[in-house]
């Protein structure tokens, strides 16, 4: 009974079957409520960072202009974008309820999200080579932890939209799957933003 | 109804609980784990007020003496305020704007046991080598530098705990804008639904600095960051700020919901609509504004400057201009009303002097070049518990009185109210007024003794004779709440006899699903409406048809489990580690402890992704069984 009112006929596809039921509603908003939350979170992270920034115990240590290369960070921010316009692809084909081409462009949105956070971890264990490490300023740590923040973002959202790729692959598309994708989407697009902050702010503002 | 009245096996209530994710349920294990722990920092209270009944006492020593004073503030603030509000939030609110549940059920139960997870864990501390001792604000220069694990057992414990407050904020801001019934526009929302909504939105913005804070202070202390250690270029101030930029709307938090339920008993017991609705919606939320532009007064003697203290001093003053509006407004409402002394009523005209008190001395305290003198004396300490306690727990206990029969369908008893009322109110002034003095005399706070002949050893033993009373007052009120479970005498429809509110409208005990059919609001104080136009009846907004509801689970209690061994791994796998800090370093090494980190991740990520996978498709409560139930109702009204 409550199965057959999540999948609706194909010719009655709703324009925004995110918000087609009263749950998709409430997930949508509720999750907008939660990126509030998470924009302060963020906030803080800025704030500590900018705080500390280039803040070390002694001249020996390495400053934001010796670290950051922005012929890196361009290529992650290519990446990360990228795969938030993929991501918007997915959710217009949910939108046209056509399942085979949203999930590919889940999977493309993956793999560029693990392309972004290869590169990440490759920069980083650059820096702990340099001697740039956790534990070695107060400059580092904040920068390892709102770095290490969104970092940690990206992650879970590959694994989340991962699962989704593979737990909706039998089902299909229904105003019940439509609104997790959606989600899913709204949070991509937000660490994506945030990746925007720290490029201009810590990679930009670093190296003038 | 019949079917609910079986006797049924403790077991199957206790599971039932485990898994609920009833909004009706989870207020009564929010009003238990609150109610708990309000009694644990009770008795936290009474040992500081022992050990400082008289000079030079030696009844706590001074390392116990701080841990006792961190934990009384802690736990009051976040184990038992406001758990005790949100347990008043969930029995009310979806009632009160005409749900059939909050909107995010599974989030709800989540939000419950991640909190009491997190509360146990910071409560396990006093039998895990000592409990955090740098004060509630744990000033990152002390916090830093405390030996052993409490202030560890403090931030992880918080953590949790804040994780489970934060989701039950954006639950209610959920709720509330998309669930309200039919013709329940904003303006027409009860006081407590406009309170719950602005103290939401509070939560979700003021948490994240304390969670960012709190993982500094875990980085800190446990895994060798620099964000406080200033010799490599680390700043204790950051911490100072994201403490108070959370703790400053945080009591917020505290007093808005205060003011919801105070709104409520005053236009209830009055019999009057609540005078000027709109400006109490206005002042309502120009607080919950206020509220975040006025955090660096906690910090006047930091250091910040004269202008940097000359603007958050005007920031919060300018908030006894909302405030204002509210108490005129409250006394207008009583003004020419019918009252009715009810002990929800006593405490709410009880709140209008004491909490007007405590404001006064905040505009004291904002006013810089003395709030250098007040500045960490006991004329502060009066003022916090004049609106704390003046405020937030009078509301409690009014809420208490006033809410229990929705939620329990029995009356606490009157007379033993009204007894807990005047020793509580006696108590409380007793304990609090002649602290004001204490702190202008010169007593500094948080200090475990003082020397004879020093003009302190009247007042405190003042102070702490109203503790007693305090004390007295709270067992009579378990006793109070004892007898009425034992006696059980059932109430019906309308206890209180003047409810204007949808939630007076419904039978007691409420239906799993609160509304039959979701009730056509035609205005402010619904139910007075109907009362007057439709004989009591609220008017249907849609047929008697099917309807949805959401499934049980375990998973909330699984996922919380979780983070609770997490919080053991994180804090024992620290134990020993040279890049720690030396108050941590010099402890034995555990070498389970990296294993039980992973396990208690490993759970909470397993129940997030099991949660995720399965479809929680909910199911349908049939039309038939609504029809059932209808006419046992009204087969009881036609036996009365």
């Amino acid at each position: 009974m409550a199965e057959m009112r999540y999948n609706v006929p194909d010719n009655q596809w709703p324009d925004h079957p995110e918000r087609a039921t009263l749950e998709g509603k409430n997930k949508q908003l509720g999750f907008w409520v939660f990126l509030g939350g998470e924009t302060v979170l963020f906030a803080s992270l800025f704030a500590t960072y900018l705080a500390l920034e280039n803040s070390v115990p002694s001249d020996d240590h390495l400053l934001t202009y010796d670290l950051f290369q922005l012929e890196l960070a361009f290529v992650m921010t290519m990446f990360l974008l990228t795969s938030s316009l993929t991501s918007v692809y997915a959710v217009y084909h949910m939108r046209n309820n056509n399942f085979a081409k949203m999930q590919i462009w889940l999977i493309v949105t993956v793999l560029l999200g693990a392309g972004f956070l290869a590169l990440e971890i490759y920069e980083f264990s650059h820096f702990v080579e340099l001697g740039h490490t956790f534990r070695s300023s107060a400059f580092a740590s904040a920068f390892y932890f709102l770095l290490g923040t969104h970092g940690f973002h990206v992650a879970v959202g590959l694994v989340w939209i991962t699962l989704l790729i593979l737990r909706n692959a039998r089902r299909g598309l229904s105003v019940y799957t439509a609104a997790k994708v959606n989600t899913a989407a709204l949070y991509w697009h937000f660490i994506d933003v945030v990746w925007v902050f720290i490029f201009s702010i810590v990679y930009l503002l670093g190296v003038i | 109804m019949a079917a609910t009245a079986q006797k049924r096996s403790a077991w199957s209530v206790i599971w039932d609980y485990l898994t609920t994710v009833d909004h009706k349920k989870i207020a009564i294990l929010y009003l238990m784990g609150g109610g708990f722990f309000f009694l644990l920092g009770g008795l936290e209270a009474m040992l500081i007020r022992i050990q400082l009944a008289v000079p030079n006492n030696d009844f706590l020593s001074a390392g116990m003496f701080n841990q006792v004073i961190t934990m009384h503030g802690t736990t009051m603030i976040f184990l038992a305020a406001m758990p005790l509000l949100i347990a008043f939030m969930n029995a009310v609110v979806p009632l009160q704007i005409g749900a059939r549940d909050v909107a995010f059920p599974f989030l709800n139960a989540l939000g419950f046991w991640v909190f009491f997870f997190g509360g146990v864990f910071l409560n396990l501390s006093w039998f895990l080598g000592g409990a955090p001792d740098a004060g509630w604000t744990s000033y990152a220069s002390l916090a830093i530098d405390s030996p052993g694990h409490g202030v560890d057992f403090y931030a992880l414990g918080l953590q949790i705990t804040g994780a489970g407050t934060l989701m039950t904020g954006i639950n209610f801001v959920t709720t509330i804008i998309t669930m309200r019934a039919p013709g329940m526009t904003f303006m027409r929302m009860p006081l407590m639904t406009w309170t719950t909504l602005v103290a939401a939105v509070l939560i979700v913005f003021a948490f994240p600095p304390l969670t960012i804070a709190l993982f500094l202070l875990i980085f800190d202390r446990m895994f060798g960051s620099n964000f406080f250690i200033v010799e490599a270029g680390g700043n204790t101030i950051i911490w100072e700020h994201f403490f108070w930029i959370f703790g400053h709307p945080e009591v917020y938090i505290l007093i808005l919901p205060a003011f919801g339920i105070f709104s409520e008993i005053f236009s209830i017991f009055a019999r009057k609509r609540l005078f000027g609705y709109s400006s109490m919606v206005f002042a309502t939320v120009l607080i919950g504004f206020f509220g975040f532009m006025v955090w660096a007064h906690h910090m006047f003697t930091t250091g910040l400057g004269a202008t940097a203290n000359a603007i958050f001093g005007v920031a919060t003053m300018a908030i006894a201009i909302p405030t204002g509006i509210k108490i005129f407004n409250w006394i207008l409402t009583i003004w020419g009303g019918s009252i009715k002394f009810t002990t929800p009523m006593l405490y709410a005209l009880a709140f209008i002097p004491s909490f007007t008190m405590g404001g006064v001395t905040g505009i004291m305290l904002a006013t810089v070049p003395a709030d250098y003198q007040f500045h960490d004396t006991y004329f502060v300490v009066a003022h916090f518990h004049y609106v704390i306690v003046g405020g937030t727990v009078f509301a409690i206990l009014a809420g208490l009185h006033l809410y229990w029969p929705l939620m329990f369908n029995t009356m606490l008893n009157e007379r033993l109210g009204k007894w807990t009322f005047w020793l509580f109110f006696t108590g409380f002034h007793l304990t609090f007024l002649i602290q004001h003095w204490l702190g202008l005399w010169g007593m500094p706070r948080r200090v475990f003794t003082y020397l004879d002949g020093q003009g302190y050893n009247l007042a405190n033993m003042v102070s702490t004779i109203g503790a007693v009373l305090m004390a007295v007052a709270t067992l009579i009120l378990a006793y109070n709440i004892v007898m009425t479970i034992v006696r059980n005498e059932r109430v019906g429809k309308d206890p209180w006899g003047d409810g204007r509110t949808l939630e007076w409208s419904l039978p007691l005990p409420v239906p799993y699903y609160n509304f039959a059919q979701i009730p056509l609001i035609r205005g402010l104080d619904a139910y007075q409406i109907e009362k007057e136009e439709n004989n009591g009846e609220m008017i249907p907004s849609e047929p008697l048809d099917d309807f949805h509801m959401p499934n049980n689970s375990f998973i909330p209690f699984v996922m919380s489990f979780g983070l609770f061994v997490t919080g053991f791994g994180a804090l024992y796998f620290a134990s020993g580690k040279d890049w720690a800090i030396n108050a941590v370093s010099n402890m034995p090494v555990h070498d389970w402890a990296l294993y039980v980190l992973i396990a208690g991740l490993a759970i909470t990520f397993i129940s997030m992704g099991v949660r995720s996978w399965k479809d929680d498709l909910g199911y349908y409560v049939k039309k038939e069984e609504l029809e059932r139930d209808l006419a046992a109702l009204e087969e009881e009204r036609g036996a009365n």
